[in-house]
C-alpha cells in the first residue's frame, strides 16, 4: 500500500450496513478525519460468508466473492472492510485467484456471462490495519480528546482476522497485538482473560444450526472477560458484533440472564475517545448500553 | 464417486489445490485439534474422530453426524496442527460433499434463499433503514438489494453452479420447494 492511496473502496457486506450502520458511519468519519476517503461499491452483494457459503458450496462461494472483487477493480481502488467475514472471503478469494491460474480461468468463465472479469488488480485490507499501519499510532494519539485511562478493554479478535495466517499475514494468531496497540493509544488497558482468543461462537453456520449452544459458547467468553475485570469488549468484526451484542438479548431468553456487557467495534471505541457522540456511532441503538465510564 | 478421501481431494482440490487437501493423510490422530476446539468444549464435535472417519471411508456416518455442522471455522486447529493438516478447509469440503448429497438443514438452506432474493445473507428492512438515517447515512446502501440488474448477476452465478437446485429453490415462489417434506432432514 502506498502513502498516496488515500481512497478505498468500502466493501460494506451485510451486517455493517443492514444491522449496525453505526459501524459504517463511525469508520467513515474516523478515516475521513485522517484524510482517507471511502467510496461505496455499487452493486456489491454478500461477501459471501466464508464459513457458511464456503461450507455449503465453495464453487459458488468463490465466483460470488470474485464478482465483488471485480467491482473494486473497476473502481481502480483497493478494498477496506469492517467485518472479519468479509475480510475472510474477499482476501481468501483474491489470494486463491491470484495463486491458481486454472481456477481464475474457470471463475472468469462464470463472471463473463455478465461481462465481468477478475484481473487481480486490487487488494483487500481490514479497516483496523489501515488505522494501525497507514494512519499510524502516533497520528491516532494526537486526536484522542477523551482518554480512556481508567477503562479495561477485553479485546476480541474474532477468527478470520488472524487466521489462516498464510493468507492474512498479521503474524502470530496466538500473540496478536494490533487491537491492543489501538486500545493503548486511547489510554485504555487490555487485561489478559482466559478465553481471549476464543471464537464468538457464531461462525460456520453454527449460530444458525444451533443457536443455544452457540450462545453458551459466547456466554463462557463473556464470563471470562467479566471475571478479568473488563468494562467492555472491543473487536474488529460486524458478525461478531451481531453475536456478542444481539446475542446478549437472545442469551437472556435462553438462559434468563442479561449481562449488558458493552460491545463496541474498534472504530466505535476510538470514535468515543476522539470525541464523537454515542449517537453518531449508533451505540445508543443496540442491545448493550454504554456505561458512563465510556461516555464521560 | 470414489472413496470419501478421493472425493475430498477432488472437490476441495479444485479450489485449494490437491496438495492442500492431501494433508488429510498426514493426520497422526494426536488430538491437538480436538484439544484446541472451542466447539468440542461444548458439543460432540471431535475433529480427530471426523478425520479418522473420513480416512476409513465412513461416508454415510460422517454425512449424518450432526456435529459435522458444529465447527465454527475458527481455524484454531488449522494453525496448531503439528502435521500441517489443513483442517478447516477439509471440514468445509466434507460439508460441501454432504450438502451435495442432500444433508443440509432448512435454516442453512434458507440463507441461500435470502441471498437469491436480495444478494444478502442478512438483508435490510424498514426498521434498519431508520437506524441508518439516525447515524446520517442514506436509508438504503447501494448494494444488490437496491439494484435489480446487479442482483441478477448473483442469481446467474447460483444458477450456473447449481446452488439453486442443491437447496431445492423454487424460482416462481422465490422460496424453498416442499419445505414440509424436507423439514426434518439434516
Amino acid at each position: 500500500m502506498t502513502e498516496e492511496s488515500k481512497t478505498y473502496a468500502y466493501f460494506l457486506g451485510c451486517i455493517t450496513p443492514n444491522r449496525y450502520p453505526g459501524i459504517e458511519a463511525g469508520t467513515k468519519k474516523i478515516l475521513k478525519e485522517f484524510g482517507i476517503e471511502t467510496k461505496e461499491m455499487m452493486g456489491a452483494s454478500c461477501c459471501p460468508a466464508p464459513g457458511v457459503f464456503g461450507s455449503f458450496d465453495m464453487h459458488t462461494w468463490l465466483p460470488v466473492a470474485a464478482r465483488n472483487l471485480t467491482i473494486a477493480e473497476e473502481m481502480d481502488l483497493e478494498i477496506v472492510v469492517t467485518c472479519n467475514g468479509c475480510y475472510g472471503s474477499l482476501q481468501e478469494a483474491d489470494h486463491l485467484l491470484k495463486e491458481h491460474p486454472k481456477l481464475r480461468e474457470k471463475t472468469n468463465e462464470i463472471l463473463g456471462k455478465f461481462g465481468r472479469e477478475f484481473k487481480g488488480t486490487t487488494e483487500v485490507h481490514h479497516s483496523i490495519v489501515v488505522l494501525h499501519d497507514v494512519i499510524g499510532l502516533d497520528r491516532l494519539k494526537e486526536q484522542i480528546k477523551k482518554p480512556m485511562n481508567d477503562v479495561n478493554v477485553a479485546v476480541h479478535y474474532g477468527c478470520h482476522f488472524l487466521k489462516p495466517r498464510e493468507v492474512r499475514g498479521h503474524g502470530s494468531s496466538e500473540t496478536p497485538y494490533i487491537l491492543e496497540d489501538l486500545m493503548k493509544v486511547t489510554g485504555a488497558k487490555t487485561p489478559e482473560y482466559k478465553d481471549k482468543l476464543m471464537c464468538c461462537g457464531a461462525g460456520g453456520g453454527n449460530r444458525t444450526a444451533d443457536s443455544v449452544q452457540s450462545l453458551e459458547w459466547m456466554r463462557q467468553k463473556l464470563v471470562s472477560a467479566i471475571e478479568a475485570g473488563c468494562d467492555c469488549m472491543v473487536h474488529p468484526c460486524a458478525f461478531c458484533h451481531l453475536q456478542l451484542d444481539r446475542g446478549q438479548a437472545e442469551m437472556e431468553q435462553a438462559f434468563g440472564v442479561f449481562f449488558n456487557f458493552p460491545i463496541l467495534f474498534a472504530t466505535q471505541f476510538l470514535g468515543l475517545a476522539m470525541g464523537l457522540s454515542q449517537k453518531e456511532l449508533g451505540l445508543d441503538n443496540q442491545t448493550t448500553t454504554m456505561p458512563d465510564k465510556l461516555l464521560k | 464417486m470414489g472413496t470419501l478421501y478421493e472425493d475430498i481431494v477432488a472437490h476441495g482440490g479444485e479450489v485449494f489445490g490437491e496438495e492442500h487437501m492431501e494433508t488429510l493423510r498426514e493426520c497422526v490422530q494426536c488430538g491437538k485439534c480436538t484439544g484446541s476446539c472451542p466447539s468440542g468444549r461444548n458439543t460432540a464435535l471431535r475433529t480427530r474422530k471426523l478425520f479418522q472417519m473420513a480416512l476409513v471411508d465412513l461416508r454415510e456416518e460422517i454425512f449424518n453426524a450432526p456435529e459435522l455442522w458444529f465447527c465454527s471455522t475458527c481455524y484454531t486447529c488449522y494453525e496448531r496442527c503439528p502435521k500441517g493438516v489443513k483442517t478447516t478447509d477439509i471440514i468445509r469440503t466434507i460439508r460441501n460433499l454432504a450438502a451435495k448429497e442432500g444433508h443440509m438443514s432448512v435454516p442453512h438452506r434458507m440463507i441461500g434463499v435470502y441471498v437469491l432474493k436480495t444478494g444478502h445473507a442478512v438483508p435490510i428492512g424498514a426498521d434498519q433503514m431508520k437506524l441508518r438515517e439516525a447515524v446520517g447515512l442514506e436509508s438504503q446502501p447501494p448494494t444488490t438489494q437496491k439494484y435489480k440488474e446487479q442482483l441478477e448477476q448473483v442469481q446467474t452465478i447460483f444458477r450456473t453452479t447449481g446452488y439453486d437446485a442443491m437447496i431445492d429453490f423454487d424460482w416462481d415462489a422465490m422460496n424453498l420447494k416442499g419445505m414440509e417434506k424436507k423439514g426434518g432432514k439434516k
